[in-house]
């Protein structure tokens, strides 16, 4: 990259354009292995600060709360080219803090749910969450030895996915398999949103 | 205690324990909110001209991540390698543009729709990983 040192030149700095995806899923289901596994370097981690800007009423007493939490993630990048870089974002697994998924969520080319064949019903909440919000997703099945395997048909039912939601199985710890993954999801991504936007060219 | 002056040894009377919170919020002299507009976790920041160590009005961690970003980096790199929570960096970084030190990427697009290149691109991209 070109040294942008002057300020006159800082006008013309030609950054690169920042891809968010979320990896999300039950507790212990993979998603920071998964994270690790394809970045280019081990998964780093950040906390956030977040309110609730809806109109935060307590389930017990009904009086007006603001809520706020922190919020820890696991992220790790992939640098594409000079001109783009992606973000996996490991979410946390906090169904309570909706708020908190809407301020991943924003923005994001969408969301891996991880589901671990041991607990499926952990991932429930991700799926209804990324079904509401229309953010496109995919079902990742993490193969953990001695579960019980699936197959993608079953997976399917269990969730009770639609047909044009593509579920994958794979193992989070290896780069091939979760690069699979990743491909899957951007592949779903363009064909559910892509013609959706100004015919290019 | 409603004023915090701009004399970095008055972190001294902070202890160990309250030191995660406190300090971010002596740091950034009490503002928890940028000067700048809206900036996530992946709004990417690169330096754009050297500053002086004795620049007034910046501490250490200003000057951290004028070095970090010599190539762009996210929010959420810095605030991980600062191990700062991201608001923080929002705040840092804030000063940072207002003396044209750093370029901050536009405001996170408001919609979650991309165009078709970035999905080609992004899709090219994860094939020859
Ligand atoms: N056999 C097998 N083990 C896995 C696989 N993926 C993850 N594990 C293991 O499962 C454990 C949990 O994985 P994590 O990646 O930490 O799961 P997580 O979803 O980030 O967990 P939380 O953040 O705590 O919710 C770790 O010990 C991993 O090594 C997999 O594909 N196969
Ligand atoms: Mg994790």
């Amino acid at each position: 990259m070109d040294s942008v040192r002057s300020e006159g030149e800082a006008a013309r700095v030609k950054l690169p354009t920042a891809i968010k995806i979320l990896i999300a899923g039950g507790f212990g289901a993979g998603k920071t292995t998964m994270v690790g596994s394809v970045s280019e370097t081990r998964p780093l981690r950040t906390e956030e600060l977040l309110t609730d800007r809806g109109s935060g009423v307590d389930d017990l007493s009904g009086v007006e709360e603001k809520k706020t939490t922190t919020v820890a993630m696991d992220f790790g990048r992939i640098s594409i080219g000079d001109a783009h870089v992606l973000y996996l974002f490991g979410t946390p697994g906090q169904e309570r803090f909706w708020f908190v998924w809407d301020e991943l969520a924003l923005g994001a080319m969408g969301a891996v749910v991880i589901a671990d064949t041991r607990r499926l019903a952990d991932c429930f909440p991700s799926v209804d969450y990324f079904e509401r919000r229309g953010t496109p997703f995919i079902v990742a099945v993490n193969c953990f030895e001695g579960a019980r395997r699936y197959d993608v048909e079953e997976i399917r039912m269990a969730l009770d996915l639609g047909p044009a939601t593509p579920v994958v199985l794979c193992d989070a710890r290896e780069k091939e398999s979760s690069k699979n993954v990743l491909v899957t999801l951007v592949e779903h991504a363009m064909r559910t949103r892509a013609p959706a936007q100004e015919p290019v060219g | 205690m409603t004023h915090l002056s701009d004399d970095p040894a008055e972190e001294q009377w902070l202890d160990d324990e309250a030191g995660r919170i406190v300090r971010p919020y002596v740091m950034t002299r009490g503002r928890t909110e940028p000067s700048r507009g809206k900036i996530d976790l992946i709004t990417l920041v690169v330096t754009t001209k050297s500053v002086s160590p004795a620049e007034p009005g910046l501490g250490p961690e200003h000057h951290t991540i004028v070095r970090l970003c010599e190539r762009p980096l996210s929010v959420a790199e810095i605030a991980a390698h600062l191990d700062l929570p991201a608001g923080t960096i929002r705040v840092l970084l804030g000063d940072l543009a207002d003396r044209g030190v750093v370029a901050i990427q536009e405001p996170a697009r408001e919609t979650d729709a991309l165009d078709l290149e970035t999905y080609k691109a992004v899709l090219n991209g994860l094939r020859t990983l």
